[in-house]
């Protein structure tokens, strides 16, 4: 480790965490904004969430590279180009623990609701979904871990794509293994820090289970969906 | 439609499918690669996975690993070993098989330690021993879960496979490195990107036939 080199490009570090951050939250947003309504409507109307899910499966199984590449036609050198592949893959995560989630709602619960006059929308964001807010925050810690780590394969694009990724080529052509162990270590240190921040809004945001102690994430793959690379 | 087109063209180029570089050679390539670190991660994690999730000890270690390789972004991981190891084939094997173990390891452990107690109890009366327990009953109720841990792991390494042509490994991620270094995005590069994607989708088919082959008809209904 050459520490001279690394408090010389402090700046350089600065930067790349910002871009890469922009880079793997925005998808991780867009994510929800998406998969939110989406899940909501699969549970209203169930023979929705098949295709959904298959189509998730499908998602699920594309390199992330072979996508970004593909869009380079459509949406050319731009941020875009990252940010859509992994927005889809957030979906894939988040639609079916939504879904889970939301069906994980007790029956008598939802009947109270209903005999209480909340109609079927005002129901389903006010009763049903802070119940389902556990299986939302596990899908939600799941995309932003690993939207955290995909981004930096965006630099095999361009430098300005693929955020601290730059320091993993860098270091390549130069045969300088600092800048790739500090990207690497501060990619980590991102994608772990995020993941504390969602358990502590997950307290925050479920007050009634806060006695409860909220379990690591346990990375089972149990739908047929996940991350690839 | 134009974009389409080129991809076609190049795909179609009879020039593309002969020699070194050639699809077919490319796709014995990356089979090859995805093949054998699978192998391997297989072979290091279904055990250790059977014993832990058998035994119930070890666990928080499974899971606790296998987070912390979810937040590795795969390739500073490669370019790593390969900066450490040396260029070739092995160094990449290696970095491709460590991405590999864990959601084999993590599902395989899960699968079997979620098996319904009044299962095991039963086996158990009926007295069948540690090991038996494990391979007439744990296994086939958890192979659901099991497979879909090998089927993330063979996608993540297809994946990891195509990126690892940035450090001059050969598959098809070959064509989508050369392709963007000569700016032949059209040609090149989109047509190896539609050969990774269909190989991949192939892949995730392959697990569906698994499937009905090794899942048990009545752990398979139930699910």
């Amino acid at each position: 480790m050459d520490w001279q080199w690394a408090a010389d490009h402090v700046d350089d570090f600065a930067e790349a965490t910002r871009s890469h951050l922009y880079l793997a939250l925005m998808p991780v947003l867009y994510g929800l904004l998406i998969s939110i309504p989406l899940g909501l409507l699969c549970v209203r109307i169930p023979k929705l969430y098949p295709p959904v899910l298959g189509g998730a499966n499908v998602i699920y199984a594309l390199p992330g590279l072979a996508l970004i590449v593909l869009l380079i036609d459509t949406t050319g050198f731009s941020n875009a180009t990252i940010i859509i592949p992994l927005t889809l893959y957030t979906l894939v995560i988040l639609i079916p623990n939504i879904v889970d989630g939301l069906r994980s709602v007790p029956e008598p619960v939802r009947q109270a609701a209903t005999a209480m006059g909340f109609g079927e929308l005002r129901r389903q964001i006010q009763v049903e979904f802070p119940i389902a807010i556990p299986y939302v925050m596990a899908g939600l810690r799941v995309a932003t871990v690993s939207s955290i780590s995909l981004v930096s394969i965006g630099v095999l694009i361009g430098d300005d794509f693929g955020g601290l990724g730059v320091f993993f080529i860098d270091g390549f052509q130069q045969d300088f293994m600092t800048p790739i162990i500090i990207g690497v270590v501060l990619s980590v240190a991102l994608a772990l820090l995020a993941d504390a921040l969602l358990v502590l809004a997950q307290r925050l945001l479920t007050p009634w289970s806060r006695t409860r102690r909220i379990r690591p994430l346990a990375q089972v793959e149990r739908v047929e969906a996940g991350v690839s690379v | 439609m134009n974009f389409l087109g080129a991809a076609w063209g190049w795909l179609t180029d009879p020039a593309n499918w002969e020699g070194t570089g050639g699809i077919p050679n490319r796709l014995v390539e990356h089979l090859g690669y995805v093949g054998r670190s699978l192998l391997i991660a297989g072979l290091i994690a279904l055990p250790l996975g059977l014993l832990t999730g058998h035994t119930g000890r070890g666990g928080f270690a499974v899971t606790t690993v296998a987070n912390a390789f979810r937040a590795l972004p795969t390739l500073g991981v490669v370019i790593i070993v390969v900066l450490t190891v040396g260029l070739g084939i092995w160094p990449v094997l290696i970095a491709l098989t460590a991405l590999a173990i864990p959601s084999i390891l993590v599902n395989t452990y899960e699968g079997i330690r979620n098996v319904d107690a009044d299962l095991k109890d039963a086996a158990r009366g009926m007295g069948m021993t540690g090991w038996q327990v494990l391979v007439r009953v744990e296994l086939p109720v958890a192979m659901p879960l099991i497979l879909i841990g090998i089927r993330t792991a063979a996608i993540v390494t297809v994946s990891t496979a195509t990126i690892a042509a940035y450090v001059g490994l050969g598959g098809f991620g070959r064509y989508i490195i050369d392709g963007l270094s000569v700016r032949a995005f059209d040609t090149e590069v989109a047509g190896g990107a539609i050969l990774v994607v269909v190989l991949a989708l192939l892949v995730g088919a392959v697990f569906i036939v698994l499937r009905r082959m090794l899942v048990p008809a009545g752990v398979r209904h139930q699910s």
